[in-house]
């Protein structure tokens, strides 16, 4: 099967965009990719041996994790399996939240002084 | 540094002030060699971050997976994106970097400024290299934006905020 690799992981597949894998299984063959480019495995897999929470692999058009049988599922040479980070953010900012405990602090500082007057 | 095509220049934001008071995101299309993340073709995406929008974007994997597509068919890589913030300014806020995961990737983010009629106009434009070799280490670097511009003789804004 072939394995599709985003761009930011090439650096630990010799550049290659894609990697052709012998497996049974979704889990084998991430774990054949794994086996043969270790520079993978930090970057695809937390401590715990688990999928990290961003990285998401598609079977062709569907999500692992929407599948029955998930990583388990059976894999046929034809399919594909892709790796695709997530991409996500905005201007939403725990230094927000940060700032307007600030302000609260310096209100409750202002109010402090007033009763003290 | 990013190289980028006036014109996509100019899309990007412009795409900022449409989705204004909401946040635009897409995709850049291109080549990485020598430190440069060159722009050949800029990708908008949808925002699926709904109950969020006017402070968050995501991009739906599904829709990645069709753009990583479109750009192998043309030879390109995803060397980068871009996503604006209303209202706020054109830095990463710490939702940016907590999740961005692709490392070598250019992240352009465009303040888009609230008029007193309700729309948007795109403000300041700055570009982030995400740089680190794992999530641990990962840490965003403001980047030189090179603007190509194709034809000398195009008119050139009167006014660029």
């Amino acid at each position: 099967m072939t394995i599709h690799i985003p761009t930011p992981l090439r650096a630990y597949t010799e550049g290659n965009e894609s990697v052709s894998i012998i497996a049974g299984t979704v889990k084998d063959a991430l774990a054949s990719l794994v086996e043969a480019y270790p520079g993978l495995r930090g970057n695809l897999f937390g401590t715990d041996g688990k999928l990290r929470s961003f990285v998401n692999v598609y079977l062709n058009e569907e999500d692992i994790r929407y599948l029955n049988l998930k990583e388990d599922s059976p894999v046929s040479p034809s399919d594909e399996l892709t790796i695709i980070p997530s991409i996500a953010g905005g201007c939403l900012s725990a230094d927000r939240k940060l700032d307007l405990s600030s302000q609260l602090s310096a209100k409750s500082f202002i109010a402090k002084r007033r009763q003290l007057a | 540094m990013l190289r980028i095509q006036f014109r996509d220049y100019e899309a990007l934001r412009a795409h900022g002030e449409e989705t204004y008071p909401h946040e635009c995101c897409g995709v850049l299309l291109g080549r990485a060699s020598d430190g440069t993340n060159a722009v050949h073709q800029i990708v908008r995406a949808g925002n699926t971050r709904t109950d969020s929008a006017h402070n968050r974007y995501q991009i739906s994997p599904v829709e990645l997976i069709r753009i990583q597509r479109q750009a192998r068919t043309a030879s390109l890589d995803i060397v980068g994106f871009y996503h604006s913030h209303p209202d706020h300014p054109a830095q990463w806020s710490s939702t940016d970097i907590a999740e961005a995961h692709w490392l070598g990737c250019s992240y352009i983010i465009t303040r888009i400024a609230g008029r007193p009629e309700g729309q948007g106009k795109a403000d300041v434009t700055n570009s982030f290299l995400l740089l680190g070799t794992s999530e641990e280490d990962k840490h965003f670097a403001g980047e030189a934006l090179e603007i190509l511009i194709d034809e000398p003789s195009a008119p050139l804004p009167t006014e660029v905020l």
